[in-house]
């Protein structure tokens, strides 16, 4: 059987993907070389990462606000994550999601998400159910 | 959502597609933080440079901006943060045509919407401030923090698409700052020292916004000895925002939501303060030393300069030259940029060799393809907000005081 988690209600359409998931924050700003598709802040977990087509799972939503125009402007050149689940997300990422169509979960029942998935999980996110389904693993 | 009939109508199309597209957007974001219905504002601040924007995000706007003048405008007041370029220094910063093209292309689009071009993250000194109570959509982090926590106001944080949709409809979903329980302080920070320079006042907020972590987290402020400036707020609110993604703070005795610890709590228990100290600073500082390396940059921005820190840069700078192989960037607001002409003070940080930009921010200006053309790697600045965010660019920053800044610039190391 395939773990479910759940989640609040989410946003965008429902994919499945591989997991990239790290104990850090994120900025679209500060965080990322947009047009390579990599992390590229020196002080991230994840600098030197390609995000692109991943589940990103961090714990928080992190920065300015630029990260609401940045992710519409990443998917339209195909360098976005494939969705992004927070432990809990700040307006911006929501607001940014929405504006995208990037599909974002956070808050879910059973805690912080970075410690529940790992990074390779084949992972199912429906945002509409409010959940994230780890496929790989029982 | 609760809709009223008013916004059944903009939903239906009554108004046209413009404020039906922006009502959907916001409809999506509301039910994402279960709003119960929308709340009327009074002002929208819009966060759109176009390293942001785009091309994505630039034809989105000149899409809006397609439709015929009821349709398109927007109908509250609703203002800009610093753009991508000043025009009028784009080849002395070695900025491509390419960025200027995408940059006007905004602007047109902006100002056929409506928008007011304020180009300012420091709208709360230079445009109209929010008063205690007043509902706004306001973007730049900085901005929402300080109208929130010194002006009393409530906001969250709009990113660009939000906030314009707030100007178009004149509403925002009620939910985070604008509900009265979401401004009740949730951690309590005690600090046993007053700043007085503008980069410690970042360094505090910037630990305190590291401790506070996230967006929902409202910290309390205590142990400041006197009130501060509004330019010390702006320093410490800005550098809180970008550490830690913080909204609102109180600092009992200063900010008019707390006149006393225990309103800042809304009468509930205090809980046990964090203590931060010279050790809290001293770490913070030396994530980011490098003394005696050449710097290649500095940069007084983030947020844009006061008259007021206009003027201290220029006594600092006086009778000094600019090392040759140093540059020294400074980002004020338009209306600022008139005022420093006016009475001389650009023509004095210009003599020595600086640059002054109006109508931007450093790290809203391309600024990876600056470094690249320019050959900047070390950056120097007096803004724990700015240190925080360029390293992502490819920079590596040092924190040091508006004197330590000038000194460095002049002697082309960091002294």
């Amino acid at each position: 059987m395939p773990i479910v988690l759940k989640c609040h209600r989410g946003l965008g359409p429902a994919v499945t993907g591989t997991a990239l998931v790290a104990q850090d924050n994120f900025s679209a700003r500060y965080d990322l070389d947009r047009l390579k598709g990599t992390f590229s802040r020196p002080a991230h977990k994840l600098c030197g990462q390609s995000y692109v087509g991943r589940i990103l799972v961090l714990q928080t939503a992190k920065g300015g606000v630029a990260s609401a125009w940045m992710l519409r402007e990443m998917a339209a050149r195909g360098l976005a994550p494939k969705a992004i689940v927070f432990d809990r997300t700040n307006t911006i990422l929501a607001q940014g999601a929405a504006f995208a169509e990037v599909a974002i979960v956070d808050r879910f029942e059973a805690g912080d998400p970075t410690t529940l998935i790992r990074t390779g999980d084949e992972v199912r996110i429906e945002p509409d159910a409010g959940l994230v389904t780890i496929l790989n693993r029982d | 959502m609760r809709l009223s009939d008013h916004e059944q109508a903009m939903l239906a199309g009554e108004m046209g597609p413009v404020r039906q597209i922006a009502l959907r957007h916001q409809i999506k974001v509301g039910d994402f933080f279960d709003a119960p219905d929308f709340v009327p504002v009074t002002q929208a601040h819009i966060m759109a440079d176009t390293e942001s924007l785009g091309e994505a995000g630039v034809a989105w706007l000149e899409m809006l901006a397609n439709h015929s003048i009821a349709e398109r405008r927007v109908c509250i007041p609703t203002i800009t943060d610093p753009r991508g370029t000043d025009f009028t220094k784009a080849t002395v910063l070695k900025q491509a045509s390419w960025m200027l093209d995408l940059e006007q292309r905004a602007i047109d689009a902006f100002v056929k919407l409506g928008v007011l071009m304020t180009n300012t993250c420091i709208n709360y000194q230079t445009v109209q401030a929010a008063t205690r109570g007043e509902h706004v959509a306001f973007g730049d982090t900085g901005v929402v923090i300080y109208s929130n926590s010194v002006g009393g106001a409530r906001s969250n944080f709009e990113g660009g698409p939000s906030a314009l949709s707030a100007g178009l409809t004149g509403r925002t979903p009620r939910y985070g700052f604008h509900l009265d329980s979401r401004r009740q302080g949730t951690l309590r920070v005690r600090t046993d020292w007053t700043p007085t320079t503008l980069n410690e006042w970042g360094a505090l907020g910037a630990v305190a916004g590291r401790l506070a972590g996230n967006y929902w987290a409202v910290p309390v402020i205590e142990g400041i000895d006197r009130a501060p400036s509004s330019d010390e707020l702006k320093h410490f609110g800005a550098a809180m925002a970008s550490f830690g993604s913080v909204a609102l703070f109180h600092m009992p005795g200063v900010t008019p939501e707390a006149p006393t610890p225990a309103d800042a709590f809304a009468g509930r228990p205090a809980p046990q303060a964090v203590s931060i100290g010279a050790g809290d600073f001293e770490a913070f500082y030396a994530g980011y030393a490098a003394a005696g390396d050449k710097v290649d940059v500095v940069v007084f921005a983030a947020p844009q300069l006061s008259l007021i820190e206009m003027q201290q840069l220029a006594g600092l700078i006086d009778g000094r030259h600019i090392h040759p192989e140093t540059s020294l960037v400074v980002t004020t607001s338009p209306e600022i940029k008139f005022a420093a002409d006016r009475m001389g003070l650009t023509a004095r940080i210009e003599t020595a060799g600086g640059i002054v930009a109006a109508g931007v921010c450093f790290y809203q200006s391309y600024a990876r393809e600056m470094a690249e053309a320019n050959g900047w790697q070390r950056l120097l600045t007096n803004s724990a907000k700015l240190v925080n965010i360029i390293a992502g660019y490819g920079y590596k920053p040092t924190l040091a005081s508006m004197e330590r800044c000038i000194d460095s610039a002049v002697a082309g190391k960091i002294v």
